[in-house]
């Protein structure tokens, strides 16, 4: 576990959210944030992750296909929920094509996952990267 | 020391299996330190390719319901084999060239390939249908570039003299004439293709095929993969330097100039790397078999006319 806090592997997961948290996250990437001096990636298989950022509130669509990418990924491994629709729904709340939020989702598969959230609308890049390292500093 | 102890130490430790570990990661912290600098990042720290190995070693493996599971972990350990042995080849032709035998060109050609049969092997076994894609790319590739490789050689036979051991081609360098210089370049341009950068990453290709090749591997697996290409970061620079160059540290030249060819031949690899974007298949075909193709073609005929008129610059 200690040489996964040095080196966070991450794979994107949209599950039904508005491009917004997921444009963010791709923020993170650029010359100006660069995650790469944490040890942080973007890798492009679930098989090669050890973190998930997942957006989105979960359409009933993409709730079978989250489990499967969590099933997917090696373990130990993060599932980090990112926006409010990911945390709680947002303002999906009510929305008859809603089965999240996240967690509900996660913890059918595996009730001891390990679930970090990003709240924000859109969570700004440092929000995103300071919640990220801060769930890696109490793991 | 008695003489196995000393031959097993040289094989594990010094120029073997740790060494050559350690310095191809490295070597690979080096590639993503000057990617970063080139995109105006600051990069990941010196430790990060450590870091990546030791935490992969520590994860689950998973393993396809549909692969062909003796294959599918078999593979990658006959990739780092090869790899492995090649680099020792070249390390003992680097410190100890009168010892023994420490094979020739053709042997080293023939490890060259491992590496990539284990990829195709390993990645057809794994039943997913983007590794499938990537298997077919990877195939490709490597029929389009070996012909240009071994074309590249034969010219630096030819300006050796008929020299087939790589300790004595290390003893001179082809790389200082016209013909030479043609067969270098293009060689450098098949160990890119080799090594899997852009612009001939289309079997990987992160942006279409998730990771192509390695996409169902997890784990310690993965992290076997990733050492492999690790030592061939070091092992084909060097192989480069030893039939280019004149070889790593021999004919009495003091060893931070061999370290100064292998730095040089892995910034060219790296700055290749990042100022080209990736080409399709079928546009690396037609470059190395047809471009590639007459340029070695020209530069066999150049070097046949040099030897026999005797003009050691064409």
């Amino acid at each position: 576990m200690w040489s996964l806090k040095k080196s966070v592997w991450v794979f994107h997961v949209n599950t039904g959210a508005c491009n917004n948290c997921d444009i963010e996250i791709v923020d993170c990437l650029t010359p100006k944030f660069d995650i790469e001096r944490l040890g942080i990636k973007l890798v492009g298989s679930p098989r090669h992750a050890d973190a998930l950022l997942v957006t989105g509130g979960v359409t009933a669509q993409a709730a079978p296909r989250l489990r499967e990418v969590y099933r997917q990924t090696p373990k130990p491994c993060i599932v980090f929920a990112i926006g409010a629709c990911a945390c709680d729904k947002g303002i999906f709340t009510t929305g008859y094509h809603m089965v999240g939020p996240v967690d509900k989702i996660i913890k059918e598969v595996d009730p001891n996952a390990i679930i970090a959230y990003v709240p924000g609308c859109p969570p700004k890049p440092e929000a995103i990267i300071s919640g990220v390292l801060k769930a890696l500093a109490v793991l | 020391m008695t003489e196995p102890l000393n031959i097993l130490l040289q094989i594990l430790v010094f120029p073997g299996f740790v060494f050559t570990v350690a310095l191809g990661l490295v070597a690979s912290w080096v590639v993503r330190k000057v990617s970063a600098l080139v995109q105006w990042r600051v990069g990941p720290p010196l430790f990060q390719p450590f870091y990546d190995i030791l935490k992969l070693l520590g994860k689950e493996t998973l393993v396809p319901q549909q692969a062909q599971r003796t294959v599918f972990m078999a593979a990658p350990l006959v990739g780092l084999a090869g790899v492995l042995l090649l680099s020792t080849m070249l390390w003992r032709i680097a410190f100890q060239p009168a010892e023994l035998f420490v094979g020739d060109i053709i042997v080293a050609i023939y490890l060259m390939v491992l590496p990539s049969l284990a990829l195709i092997l390993g990645s057809s076994a794994s039943a997913s249908p983007h590794a499938a894609v990537g298997t077919s790319r990877e195939m490709k590739l490597v029929m389009s570039y070996e012909l240009p490789l071994v074309m590249a050689f034969i010219v630096v036979i030819i300006k050796t003299g008929g020299q087939i051991s790589l300790a004595a081609i290390a003893e001179q360098a082809p790389v200082l004439s016209v013909s030479g210089m043609l067969a270098f370049l293009v060689s450098l341009l098949c160990v890119q293709a080799k090594l899997g950068f852009v612009p001939f990453d289309m079997a990987e290709a992160e942006t279409e095929l998730g990771s192509g090749l390695y996409m169902e591997y997890s784990g310690p697996l993965l992290a076997i993969w990733k050492l492999m290409q690790a030592i061939m970061l070091v092992a084909l620079p060097l192989f480069l330097v030893t039939v280019f160059m004149g070889g790593f540290g021999s004919a009495g030249m003091p060893l931070a100039w061999g370290i100064g060819k292998y730095v040089l031949v892995l910034v060219l690899v790296i700055l290749i790397k990042n100022t080209h974007p990736r080409v399709r298949i079928d546009q690396a075909m037609k470059f190395f078999w047809v471009y590639c193709g007459i340029a070695l073609a020209a530069a066999v005929v150049l070097a046949m006319i040099g030897n026999s008129c005797g003009w050691t610059w064409l």
